[in-house]
């Protein structure tokens, strides 16, 4: 920062279009590579949301018994875990020491610890209502059908049952993907998610915080991106309920 | 019940016991966490690093610091080891702040939100059902720690209509406390109204077309008490559910944006702090915490659900 | 002749959609007379429902428009206010639904439910209402009412449950009882209980439409009938009347397609082919040509209403008494086939 509070470089103009930001780098190429990391991190993060969720729920919902007290067990603890304090913790741990899996390694800065810490905590907000869907697919003809035949447990579950609960899966995955946009943006606001020099919408944020009062646009712009992004996705995640949930249309009487 | 509240006590046990070893465990497995090597400073010198060692007992197996740690939780003498702070006393301090914005949060998103909801549904498909519609969804699509900085400097350092941050006990200053508390109200509703709103809207729109408001029309019932006795009875159910789970979550400390932008010292505030700081004990105490609002408010949900649906029994 | 209680008079009704406008009743008049049981026949999409439930002004909404006039004690039920509805409905004329698992609140015990239902239009203290719950609950023969007044409709058999849905229709003694199809969601033998409590009930009753598909209830219980198809009355007569002489090949093809264990049995139970009209671009002329194995140039053009058999029958057909008779004659029963 310079002397007098401001960012170091041009300002708002037509060449470097927000200026520059308090280490006089582009801030509307950051914003740029920003939302290339943001998006990257939302939609993988809910990628991996959807598998373990989809696995975890149909094995629970489809053979029950221990495998379901298992995994409910496990949806149960992280549900209980405060998510953002969870997600925090585990970011700005993993942040400080990346991760040595033996096989692989993960280093601190790298996009894999937000996607990974956010994809991780949003599993049984998925993953129970994929389960209590297949609990009762499982009862439903088709399936003791399937089951007569002699069909293998894996296939009914995938060409059986999977097709059945893809409309949850893409409304709930349209709303997942909106909502670890934002959690991924609070994340590194608090320094725990995508970490520096490496740019997000997040991060540009808690920048430009800093200079509100000279280049307030700082802080504004990626705000906004922020807000259009999920604002469509939302919009989105509707408009996709409305068009799978026959219950949504109106109906006659 | 009684079968009920047994197996959620036990249930609640094993899952604070399971969260206090998940915490443990991040904190003590990644690599170059180790708690000494940060408290000896800039630059360590061996010796000290190894008296903080044995002060703390980190040379200790680490299911012995485990039990240790889980000891002093218990008995509430759990300590910072960054400052030596009491973390119960810590917690307790911070309590009073994350119940003013919470509660009064609370208050505020259920009201609007169920009022929102219900103008909504009643003027479905026309101009104020577009606008709640709209409100909501942009609403839930803000980010809250953005929405509190832009209101917080351009309320505050602007026109200065607001403190800058901070937070003043209610017993001790009635005005002030709620001079302090508007922005982080409005800031932590915002989301909540949009959520509510929504679902309120389209869960009275599903229920005006089940038979049974059909039958309360049918018997010559007023408009009046078709909408609240047999409409809204059954619309709210599925809002007081996730009420009870937003308001246990927000109280365990999950508004730690907006108590860190406003600057509330309360328990999100203080393990966003600790978090910074890596600092195990308070941590695993906030965690522990918060689990336990999230888990008692989820068994408090779960026999409101019975109580308001007669259909719903309580497994035990 | 007994006077008429309501006479519906030349009704229309039409529902926008997104698919356009569906022209659910399309010119509907009959008159219900005192004490007598008015079945109304029909598939689903005829109308049948919708007509009844006009009549209580159930169907109103924003995307609803109405024509004619539905009287009722010097009033025009159909363009009454809210709060003429409101005293009408439940007091004057009470209506029993298809599904008793839904059309009870779910979460209200049964006494609460109907105490509320005497409440909504006698001034009586809570007390007195839950006292004739009990004896309403007593007389549509429900077993040890004192006890089951507090239970909740997820407690109770279909069976009962329509059983309560008739008590609470009875509560306030009205004159008019609504039945739609109460009797299609239940079992083979509650229907027959529940098709002997109304009638058991006939004197208490007043005048009763019961909107139904199934012609064996209408012969139980009905006085007349009227058959409708595709938002039309295509026949109206009395019992004997239609089952003895039925005009339209529709009414033939309902008796057609029932099972009787008098007369001849047909080798198989046949069904009428073909779907119902569509109700947005219905066919012109006779509604029912593009089923009917008898149609002819004429039925390009829409039969009117008309007394042709004699009697107080009127049917929209336009063959003569005689052909009908012949035609409608398939291996000595009555049915729609056409003879090779």
């Amino acid at each position: 920062m310079s002397v007098d509070g401001k960012p170091i470089g041009p300002g708002l103009s037509r060449k470097y279009l927000l200026g520059a930001d308090r280490n006089g780098r582009d801030v509307a190429v950051r914003l740029l590579y920003g939302g290339r990391n943001s998006l990257l991190v939302g939609f993988g993060a809910a990628l991996v949301t959807a598998t373990l969720a989809v696995s975890l729920g149909l094995i629970a919902g489809y053979f029950r018994g221990w495998a379901d007290r298992v995994i409910s067990g496990v949806f149960d603890i992280i549900w209980s875990f405060p998510v953002l304090l969870l997600a925090i913790a585990l970011g700005t741990a993993l942040a400080i020491g990346g991760l040595d899996l033996g096989l692989f390694t993960i280093g601190g800065s790298s996009l894999w610890i937000p996607t990974l810490v956010i994809g991780l905590v949003y599993v049984p907000y998925l993953g129970r209502p994929i389960r209590g869907q297949v609990l009762s697919l499982r009862e439903k003809e088709f399936v003791e059908a399937a089951i007569a035949q002699g069909m293998r447990p894996g296939r009914i579950m995938f060409s059986e049952i999977l097709p059945n609960v893809t409309s949850t899966i893409l409304v709930f995955g349209t709303l997942i993907i909106a909502n670890n946009i934002i959690t991924e943006a609070a994340l590194s606001f608090l320094g725990a998610g995508i970490q520096s020099p490496a740019p997000s919408w997040g991060n540009l944020i808690g920048d430009g915080v800093d200079f509100l009062a000279t280049a307030p646009h700082l802080a504004i712009v990626p705000g906004i991106a922020i807000v259009l992004t999920v604002l469509s996705l939302n919009v989105f995640g509707d408009g996709l309920r409305d068009a799978l949930d026959p219950r949504a249309k109106v109906r006659l009487r | 019940m009684l079968r009920f509240t047994v197996r959620r006590l036990a249930q609640t046990f094993f899952v604070l016991i399971a969260l206090s070893i998940i915490t443990f465990v991040i904190f003590n497995v990644i690599p170059n966490g180790d708690p000494a090597l940060r408290l000896a400073g800039r630059t360590p010198n061996p010796a000290v690093v190894q008296q903080i060692r044995e002060d703390f007992g980190f040379n200790d197996p680490l299911p012995t610091q485990y039990a240790n740690l889980m000891e002093k939780t218990f008995k509430g003498e759990l300590e910072s080891y960054s400052n030596g702070t009491n973390v119960r006393e810590e917690l307790l301090r911070g309590l009073p702040n994350t119940a003013s914005l919470v509660i009064g949060a609370a208050i505020i998103w259920v009201v609007l939100g169920v009022l929102f909801g219900i103008l909504a549904a009643k003027y479905a498909g026309r101009i104020p059902d577009r606008l709640i519609t709209i409100i909501g969804i942009v609403g839930i699509s803000l980010p809250v720690f953005w929405v509190g900085a832009l209101l917080l400097y351009y309320l505050t350092f602007k026109v200065s209509l607001f403190p800058p941050g901070g937070y003043t006990p209610l017993t001790e200053d009635p005005v002030q406390w709620l001079y302090h508390m508007i922005l982080p109200w409005t800031t932590l509703s915002i989301l909540f109204i949009g959520f509510y709103s929504r679902l309120l809207r389209s869960n009275i729109l599903d229920t005006v077309n089940e038979d049974y408001v059909r039958t309360a029309r049918a018997k010559g019932l007023s408009e009046r008490r078709i909408t609240t006795r047999h409409v809204l009875r059954n619309a709210l159910i599925p809002i007081v559910t996730l009420f009870g789970l937003d308001f246990g979550a927000a109280f365990g400390g999950g508004a730690i944006l907006t108590e860190s932008i406003f600057n509330l010292q309360g328990v999100g505030q203080y393990a966003a702090d600790s978090i910074g700081t890596l600092d195990l004990p308070p941590i695993l105490g906030t965690v522990l915490y918060g689990a336990f609002f999230i888990v008692l408010l989820s068994a408090l949900v779960d026999i409101a659900y019975a109580f308001l649906d007669p259909r719903i029994r309580l497994s035990g | 002749m007994a006077e008429a209680l309501l006479t519906v008079e030349d009704l229309r009704v039409g529902f926008e959609t997104d698919d356009g406008r569906v022209q659910a009743v399309d010119g509907v008049s009959f008159e219900l007379r005192e004490g007598e049981v008015l079945a109304i026949v029909g598939e689903s999409g005829s109308g049948k429902s919708v007509t009844a439930q006009t009549i209580m002004g159930l169907t109103r909404s924003p995307n609803a428009a109405f024509e004619g006039r539905i009287g009722f004690e010097g009033e025009d039920l159909l363009n009454a206010s809210q709060e003429q509805l409101r005293r009408v409905r439940g007091n004057e004329i009470a209506m029993i639904f298809q599904d008793p698992m839904t059309s009870l609140h779910p979460v209200y015990k049964l006494g609460w439910q109907i105490a509320e239902q005497i409440q909504a239009h006698e001034q009586v203290s809570k007390a007195d209402a839950r006292e004739r719950a009990t004896e309403l609950l007593r007389r549509v023969g429900i077993p040890s009412p004192e006890s089951r007044i507090d239970n909740y409709p997820h407690e109770f058999s279909g069976g009962m449950r329509q059983r309560a849905m008739i008590a609470m229709a009875l509560a306030n003694s009205p004159r008019i009882l609504i039945a739609d199809e109460p009797t299609t969601a239940l079992d083979v033998t509650i229907q027959a209980q529940i098709i002997s409590l109304i009638g058991d009930l006939r004197s208490e009753l007043g005048s009763v439409i019961l909107i139904t598909h199934d012609l064996g209830v209408v012969a139980e219980i009905a006085d007349r009938v009227l058959v409708m198809y595709g938002g039309m009355v295509v026949e109206q007569g009395t019992l004997e009347e239609l089952f003895y002489n039925p005009q339209h090949p529709y009414t033939w093809g309902l008796l057609g397609s029932l099972a009787r264990v008098d007369g001849v049995k047909p080798r198989r139970l046949p069904s009428i082919a073909g779907a119902p009209p569509s109700l947005i671009a219905p066919p012109k002329g006779c509604r029912f040509r593009t089923r009917c194995p008898h149609e002819f140039d004429r039925c390009a053009e829409l039969p009117p209403l008309a007394a042709r058999a004699g009697g107080t029958q009127i049917d929209r057909c336009w063959l003569s008494p005689q052909e009908k008779a012949a035609k409608r004659a398939v291996e000595g029963r009555i049915g729609l086939e056409a003879t090779a």
